[in-house]
């Protein structure tokens, strides 16, 4: 357990057991630690403040893959019913990476899907770390097929370091399945509701990302590549990888003010897993907002705003 | 490569030959980078800069061939008229790793280019289309904000003069010092090209060598018909980021085009000098059927 937090949180972690520990001693012997107990919540606040209200573009990053942080599937069971995950691509494999199917947010059907990594060894082998391969991504496609075919909203939960690059995926072109998917999203039939809920990782993310409305957990990060990718290969040294994040600027905040999400869900102080019943509630909100607002579109119009949305990304100059 | 702008994905990846991205020096002689014969300048151009004794195609603003003299070989003399070469990269993000990207920018802008894709219109065998073709000399070919917005710009052309697109791609994936606009540039053409396609106009893309990382895995990869020259290096990651991951030598032969077609993911390998009648032809094709189901 003791290696699943983070350098920079352990103090306020300690601090936090000490005060358990002291309350649990008070109650148990009858004894009365009041005021030394509010000196040290005073200074776990305190802690807490200077810790989370400076977070580094790294540290960020650091949230993002944070062993404890809520997975899609922990959304997954607490935000819909009647869920029935649907497997294959219909043309190789199922890929575990990529999970999906219909379901049913307070009460009205929808489609879900999204990247899984794994807790345990065992689960991060079985989904290959959250790094889909194209039949994953071809699974995907035809889950967003059967949502238009139904007039189910589709509703994405983004959390991948990357498409995986290997030998296996390239023979069953990766390329072609995120491209494809991402032309097919675009002009998808139904409105698309796009979390970012922790790493947003280059392709592999975008290809379940082209959406209507695109929104970032306050902790998740989106880049192009890996910190440490862009480190290797820019910096030629990957422990560069703080450096390369911060010039990247991956954060829900920098991607917000470039104009490119369209909201960040926040999250409570120290991040998504410290209390992951508020993040649900949170999501839960956005996800009910997006519905009742998108759901009655005329269809048309959603696609040329959609279309819109992406269009307008982009910072160049132009001369005559 | 040099890391020069280039993608996240294909570095390390490259054959050997000229890796600077500047064209080769106006010599007499030129070495095959495929054979290491010694080639007689002149005759190359004669050839299309294709080997005549290993069949390597010299890539294209990369060891020979310029972007002008490829768009010469694919369209009528004189037709090509140049759209949206205005449209310039500049630096969103304030980026700067060894070098800052302002510098590496000022830099390839020095060499006489302006930008990572030439576009505009043109006519093939008289049949009037539009064309991108991206110029690997400059900063890697690489995805950019301006690199996306002149394809969908010339994208636009094409659906509002209701004639083909046809793309050639040559590049080493994603400007990483763009950041997440160069990644949302794949959507962005994506999106667009979905119109294309519901408008039942043609896209051809052609790929040669490099075509790696998020051009591969956007535009490059959804024409309706995807020719490739011979040899090219085509795909997702980059061959050291795959040996890193899997840890182990990658197979003869892995990711060139020869590859690609035996695994079903292009539709032809087509020699330089045949590249404009495969493409008149189908587009030709194309284009007749579509007037006769328009008229019926
Ligand atoms: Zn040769």
């Amino acid at each position: 357990m003791e290696t699943s937090w983070l350098d920079f949180e352990k103090p306020i972690v300690e601090l936090e057991q000490k005060i358990r520990d002291l309350r649990e001693f008070a109650d148990r012997e009858g004894l009365e630690f009041g005021e030394a107990i509010h000196k040290l919540e005073v200074k776990a606040e305190r802690l807490r403040r200077e810790v989370y209200s400076n977070l580094t573009p790294w540290q960020r990053v650091q949230l993002a893959r944070h062993p404890r942080r809520p997975y899609f599937l922990d959304y997954l069971d607490v935000l819909f019913t009647d869920f029935t995950e649907l497997h294959g691509d219909r043309c190789f494999g199922d890929d575990a990476a990529i999970v999906g199917g219909p379901a049913r947010f307070e009460g009205r059907p929808v489609m879900v899907l999204g990247q899984q990594k794994g807790r345990n060894t065992r689960e991060k082998m079985a989904r290959n770390f959250g790094m889909p391969h194209p039949e994953g991504y071809r699974k995907a496609l035809r889950l967003m097929r059967l949502a238009e075919k139904f007039g189910m909203p589709l509703i994405t939960f983004v959390d991948t370091p990357g498409a995986y690059p290997g030998i296996g995926a390239e023979e069953r072109g990766q390329s072609e399945a995120i491209a494809r998917n991402l032309r097919e999203m675009a002009g998808l039939r139904v409105p698309i509701l796009v979390l970012v809920i922790g790493e947003g990782g280059s392709g592999g993310a975008l290809a379940i990302a082209v959406g209507d409305r695109i929104l970032m957990l306050e902790n998740s990060v989106y880049s192009v590549i890996t910190a440490e990718g862009c480190a290797a290969i820019l910096w030629k040294d990957q422990a560069k990888a703080p450096d390369a994040a911060a010039a990247m600027k991956v954060t829900a905040q920098d991607i917000l003010n470039f104009g490119i999400i369209d909201g960040i869900v926040p999250e409570p102080s120290g991040g998504a897993h410290r209390d992951p019943a508020a993040v649900t509630q949170a999501l839960r909100d956005e996800i009910r907002r997006f519905l009742t607002e998108h759901a009655s579109l005329p269809v048309d119009q959603l696609l040329d705003a959609r279309l819109a949305k992406f269009l307008r990304i982009g910072v160049y100059a132009e001369t005559a | 490569m040099t890391g020069e702008g280039t993608g996240s994905m294909a570095e390390g990846s490259e054959p050997k030959g000229k890796n600077d991205g500047s064209p080769a020096p106006p010599g007499t002689w030129v070495k095959c980078p495929g054979c290491d014969e010694i080639l007689y300048r002149r005759e190359l151009e004669q050839t299309e800069w294709v080997c005549h004794s290993c069949n390597h195609h010299f890539g294209i603003s990369r060891d020979g061939i310029s972007v002008e003299e490829y768009l010469g070989l694919l369209l009528d003399p004189g037709s090509f008229i140049e759209l949206f070469g205005g449209i310039t990269s500049v630096d969103p993000l304030g980026f700067k790793d060894s070098t800052r990207y302002k510098d590496r920018l000022a830099k390839a802008t020095a060499t006489g280019r302006r930008e990572a894709v030439i576009t505009g219109r043109g006519n093939l065998d008289g049949l009037p289309l539009h064309i991108a073709v991206m110029d690997f000399g400059f900063l890697g070919g690489s995805m950019a904000s301006a690199v996306g917005e002149k394809i969908t710009r010339t994208a636009q052309e094409a659906l509002r003069a209701e004639t083909p697109l046809v793309i050639v791609s040559a590049s080493g994936g994603a400007r990483m010092q763009e950041g997440i606009f160069s990644l949302m540039q794949m959507a962005k053409t994506s999106a667009l090209l979905g119109r294309i396609a519901a408008a039942e106009l043609p896209y051809i893309s052609i790929l040669t060598h490099p075509t790696t990382g998020g051009v591969t895995a956007s535009f490059a990869s959804l024409g309706d018909v995807i020719l490739a020259e011979p040899g090219a290096l085509i795909g997702f990651a980059g061959q050291r980021v795959i040996e890193q991951t899997i840890k182990q030598k990658l197979p003869e032969g892995f990711q060139r085009s020869e590859f690609l077609l035996e695994h079903g993911m292009i539709d032809r390998i087509v020699p330089r000098r045949e590249m404009r009648g495969v493409l008149s032809t189908l587009l030709r094709q194309f284009m007749d059927a579509r007037a006769v189901r328009g008229a019926a």
